[in-house]
């Protein structure tokens, strides 16, 4: 007995959403820029739990691929952006983005 | 109201996922904030679970609680960060900011009144989480972004490198 049988789609979405939303809100709210990586990873999981619950709900397994995928781009992501975030912090002393405003008009 | 397994189970994950995301956004040290991530990915995964993607559930915990959590917290640590003095938005930034945020959200929310509420009646295949077949889907309809996406991961293990590098001015 899947939970998808039990909950309905509905609930997974407005999660979902929950979720998507702080993410976007951290983003916003926060100069930090490993907080504003973080609340990235946060709307990547929140878009997964909605893949997986579609693909439940149809049953099938190429959303699960996909999100896999999706496993597998965020995690060379992570590993770009905190690298990048290592140069801003050895040029800046810093990681706040406010900093990063030279292309700023 | 009689409440099955699944939903207390159902509600109690996805009331862990919300709290602990807040409070990744408003905790001041960057490592609780790190730490309370690890606990939404977990609820996360538990979600997988109910789901019957055991698969998926599985590589979730491996690679963000084993890999990426383990990558933000290095990072933490060697820029010692680890304190709470951190300069903030102007207030009217942050408050505009949670006003944005939650725009959105009861925006997509929003968009789902009125819609009939779906569950799935009849009996499905409840097996399309498990290994094999997802490994039969990955290795035959999804065999060439399969192999893009080692190309991906070199290149952004080259990047990572490079960018990490101190560089030297050569004169």
């Amino acid at each position: 007995m899947s939970a998808i049988q039990i909950i309905p789609l509905n609930w997974y979405i407005t999660l979902s959403a929950i979720l998507f939303g702080m993410g976007v809100m951290g983003v916003l709210f926060r100069r930090n820029t490993i907080i504003i990586l973080m609340c990235i990873e946060l709307m990547l999981n929140a878009v997964n739990l909605l893949l997986v619950a579609f693909s439940a709900h149809h049953s099938n397994a190429q959303a699960q691929v996909f999100v896999f995928f999706i496993m597998a781009v965020a995690a060379a992501e992570v590993a770009v952006g905190l690298a990048i975030l290592m140069m801003i912090y050895r040029n800046t002393k810093s990681t706040d983005v406010n900093f990063l405003n030279k292309l700023k008009w | 109201m009689n409440l099955t397994v699944t939903e207390i189970l159902f509600g109690i994950l996805s009331l862990m996922a919300i709290v602990s995301g807040i409070s990744v956004i408003f905790s001041r040290n960057p490592v609780f904030s790190v730490l309370y991530l690890i606990i939404t990915f977990f609820s996360i995964a538990g979600h997988y679970i109910l789901l019957n993607a055991q698969f998926l559930a599985a590589v979730h915990i491996i690679v963000y609680a084993g890999a990426i959590m383990v990558l933000f917290l290095f990072v933490i640590m060697m820029l010692n960060l680890n304190k709470e003095t951190e300069p903030t938005k102007p207030v009217w930034v942050q408050f505009a900011a949670v006003i944005a945020g939650g725009v959105l959200m009861i925006t997509l929310i929003g968009s789902l009144k009125g819609a009939e509420t779906i569950t799935m009646a009849q009996p499905q295949n409840s097996e399309i989480g498990l290994v094999g077949n997802l490994g039969k889907v990955l290795f035959s309809d999804f065999l060439v972004p399969f192999e893009l996406s080692s190309v991906l991961f070199l290149s952004a293990m080259v990047g990572a490198v490079l960018l990490g590098k101190k560089h030297t001015v050569q004169s």
